[in-house]
């Protein structure tokens, strides 16, 4: 009987795609019992027409008992380094105790935008009409949540050993400069689903990864922390597939219609401008932070922008998609923005659960090298006036509370594009309020959608309505979570540099 | 006797993160789940609202009737976080892979009864359309509900579902010798068979809850335990005198999934039960609500496989979602 019917089946074998095709996209159906627009009420409120949601190219034709495989196989190694390398004090074979800051930035910054993404793209992956964007959504969302996970267990143990590590969802939930990664993503969570994958999957994952991951992993690799080295590698396969999914899905919405071209250039120019923003700080920590250096902001932004970039913007410019507005004003700041950034955090540091410094001799020489154009001009004085003050015991805080930018909610520190010895200050008003911005960039952002951004929780502002524990810097803190002189002040006398010099120091007692 | 080796020593100033310590009440170390799952959530002084729910935060407790003083509470019994799981994950795909092979070599869908091979075309591929609804349901509950500790189980859930329905359809693809003429059939028999048209209704129904937790209950608790209880089951055991040994073999993913996700299941709903005699009564309605639409969805199915063994088979898969029930209800006046 059998033998029979396997004659009489002629068809096809199914092609590798097609097979794909029938377990996942197959799985889909078009609802009767409940109407579509109920099952997926947020497919249209956002203007984005779909005529065909199977045009969508599956970027990675992964299946479930394949994903499970190799992500199995990819925890079983980066688990098995994290255990040796607390096993064996990693901690003490950095090149400095100074790197750890910038693992403080990663951990109370970054990592809370993982376990948001992952969030995110469970949003996303429920709520695509299509069966196969929505099962990459998923793919992303589950993956989102590794990197959120393996974070906090990789860094975990840097916290049993320096401060400023010690609590950082809750840091992140109140710090005023960790406000900056918050709104953003919840700026682009709160946007409709085409909205955020244009914004975290094409300009964040695509067009400005290698900013974000370059500097934390590359100077991981480069100061020596193996544990977090490792984790940059073990995510760099799901990362490639994450930037794959954004250059699919502006393909697709810009291939679907006509009028979503304009929508979609709208959201690359919001999102470019948000993203570079929020890069800020992740620059400072490239050009200031690491004890060995990778590479300068401005080189980064050259190679990774500039020229990536504008071969990507080249290519979908057959769509009638253009370079994203005020990439120049980007590429005018790339020469001053870390010194401008860095100098904020050192006024600051009284207030920051990290520590800030003045470079030494060899990188202030490094800084003049790199930024020949501006560094010995117009910051390296300021820096060492700072030096001097402080070795006469006055290193100087600045204990006022400075103005933010309504969108981006960085201190209004930047200057103008034209000129970077006059501060750049922006306002608008709305519904008889004034509001101030730090760009071009952010006040476009804030007029197109004046509803969403009067909406901010702008820490500043939340302290002077006594929202934040209190009126005095010591009950601030106290609700920030941070430790008053532990967590903040200057590395210089620091309880962290105190360990470091100690272990140092053993160690060179024990190399005889 | 030990080997005794000499490692640098160096003293820790602290253990753990202050959430967990603040948690746990003490420094101790504390686990990877629980490092990977306490507070993960952001909780407070949200920027913007949805644009697609202005009238709540970003993440809010109001979007479920229940009602919880620590939403971490849902700790996970099997203590997943994402390398647990996946590496749990692939090793029950591991044995899984080697019984498709197993199933193949020997030819194993051979010895299927003919009338048993259309019935499983009937029953056992169609499914993969409900677990395809389960992943949504999931997804849903990951996108929509409280707190870290239970929206990671239920993506890993999200996942697990996508992997269910795919090695339902790779069944498919052994029966019809890889050409994807069943999985067409399949859904076809979803979309028009009227055995299938009340349990698509019922998940359809599923979809558009707006109560994360009730759809929690819906999917995971009483939809799942009578499928399984009937699919996995009754139907398998019949398969078993019909010459589908080779369809258990490749099912067995299944009902071990079922099995082990079930006690996190359970693990949820007790706790959830235990905080408020409101919360008991809450899930007590919505098992009752649901098992009265589950029930009579399935027995069209039920006794299209299995003639006059299909009252049976129903009563027993009742009983075990009576059984399974009956480990959280505090409430004895509502009935299922």
């Amino acid at each position: 009987m059998n033998a029979e019917t396997k004659i009489e089946r002629k068809a096809k074998k199914l092609g590798l795609k097609e097979r794909y095709g029938h377990l996942t996209r197959g799985l889909g159906w078009e609802t009767s019992y409940q109407p579509m627009d109920k099952v997926f009420p947020f497919a249209s409120y956002e203007g984005i027409k779909i005529h065909d949601w199977d045009a969508f190219e599956d970027p990675f034709r992964l299946t479930m008992d394949a994903y499970w495989k190799y992500q199995a196989e990819k925890e079983r190694k980066l688990y098995a380094v994290i255990d040796s390398f607390a096993q064996n004090n990693g901690q003490m074979k950095i090149t400095d105790a100074r790197y750890v800051n910038a693992l403080k930035i990663f951990l109370t910054g970054v990592s809370p935008l993982e376990y948001m993404a992952h969030r995110g793209y469970a949003h996303v992956g429920r709520h695509f009409v299509g069966a196969g964007p929505r099962v990459a959504c998923q793919m992303q969302a589950i993956d989102e949540l590794r990197h959120a996970q393996t974070q906090m267990h990789t860094i975990s143990h840097y916290n049993k050993y320096f401060d400023g590590l010690h609590d950082p969802r809750h840091m992140f939930d109140r710090v005023w400069y960790l406000s900056v990664p918050k709104s953003f993503f919840e700026d682009a969570m709160t946007a409709g689903p085409f909205e955020f994958l244009t914004a975290i999957s094409f300009s964040f994952e695509y067009v400005l990864t290698n900013l974000l991951f370059v500097p934390f992993m590359s100077g991981a690799a480069y100061n020596g922390d193996m544990a977090t080295v490792t984790f940059g590698f073990s995510a760099q396969s799901d990362e490639s597939r994450h930037m794959t999914l954004g250059l699919e899905i502006i393909k697709f919405m810009l291939e679907q219609d006509a009028d979503n071209v304009p929508i979609v250039q709208r959201w690359i120019d919001k999102w470019f401008w948000r993203g570079y923003r929020l890069l800020s700080i992740v620059a400072m920590m490239m050009d200031y932070m690491l004890p060995k250096r990778v590479m300068s902001w401005a080189e980064a932004w050259g190679i990774y922008f500039e020229e990536a970039g504008g071969a990507l913007f080249e290519d979908l410019s057959r769509y009638g998609i253009t370079t994203p507005k005020y990439a120049d004003v980007a590429s005018k700041e790339k020469d001053r923005l870390t010194h401008e950034v860095w100098s904020t955090f050192y006024n600051y540091t009284r207030a920051a659960a990290f520590h800030t410094w003045i470079p030494n001799d060899d990188e202030l020489a490094w800084l003049s090298e790199k930024y020949p154009e501006t560094f010995d001009q117009l910051y390296r004085p300021r820096y060492e006036h700072w030096r001097s003050l402080q070795q006469k015991g006055e290193r100087f805080y600045n204990n006022s509370l400075p103005q933010l930018c309504n969108v981006c909610q960085i201190p209004m520190v930047f200057t103008e594009p034209d000129d970077p010895t006059k501060l750049c200050l922006r306002s608008t008003e709305f519904e008889g309020e004034k509001y101030h911005f730090c760009s071009d960039g952010c006040k476009d952002i804030f007029e197109f959608e004046p509803q969403k951004y009067v909406q901010s929780w702008l820490p500043v502002h939340q302290i002077f309505q006594g929202n934040c524990g209190g009126a005095t810097m010591p009950e601030v803190l106290d609700w920030y979570g941070i430790k008053n002189g532990s967590d903040n002040l200057d590395y210089e006398g620091s309880p962290d540099q105190t360990i470091w010099n100690d272990w140092t120091k053993s160690a060179q007692r024990a190399a005889g | 006797m030990t080997v005794d080796i000499k490692t640098t020593s160096v003293q820790p100033r602290r253990n753990t993160f202050a959430h967990i310590a603040r948690r746990s009440g003490s420094d101790k170390a504390a686990s990877r789940y629980d490092e990977a799952t306490f507070d993960m959530q952001p909780s407070a002084n949200f920027h913007y609202r949805p644009t697609w729910a202005p009238e709540f935060e970003l993440f809010d407790k109001r979007r479920t009737a229940l009602e919880m003083e620590d939403w971490d509470a849902f700790k996970d019994p099997r203590q997943y976080y994402y390398g647990a799981y996946t590496i749990a994950r692939a090793r029950m795909m591991e044995s899984t892979e080697k019984n498709f092979a197993f199933v193949e070599k020997r030819r194993s869908f051979d010895s299927i009864e003919p009338n048993w091979r259309d019935l499983l075309q009937l029953y056992l591929i169609p499914l993969r359309h409900f677990e395809w609804g389960a992943n949504m349901n999931n997804c849903n509950i990951t996108d929509l509900g409280y707190g870290a500790a239970i929206t990671q189980a239920t993506m890993y859930a999200t996942m697990d579902r996508l992997g269910n329905a795919q090695i339902l359809s790779r069944i498919g693809l052994l029966l019809d010798n890889q050409t994807g003429e069943s999985l067409a059939t399949a859904k076809m028999a979803w979309m028009e068979l009227p055995v299938w048209q009340p349990i698509r209704r019922m998940v359809e129904d599923s979809l558009v809850l707006n109560d994360w937790f009730e759809q929690f209950v819906a999917q995971n608790f009483v939809f799942d335990t009578l499928v399984y209880s009937l699919v996995l089951g009754a139907f398998d055991d019949e398969g078993q005198k019909r010459g589908a040994h080779g369809v258990s073999l490749l099912t067995e993913f299944l009902s071990d999934w079922h099995d082990e996700t079930a006690r996190w299941v359970d693990a949820v709903l007790t706790r959830a039960a235990k905080e408020s005699p409101q919360n008991a009564n809450l899930i007590s309605s919505w098992v009752a609500k649901w098992s009265g639409i589950a029930l009579p969805a399935l027995e069209p199915l039920a006794r299209e496989v299995l003639r006059n063994d299909a009252e049976t088979a129903l009563g027993s898969a009742e009983e075990r979602l009576e059984a399974r029930f009956a480990k959280f209800r505090t409430d004895d006046r509502v009935h299922i």
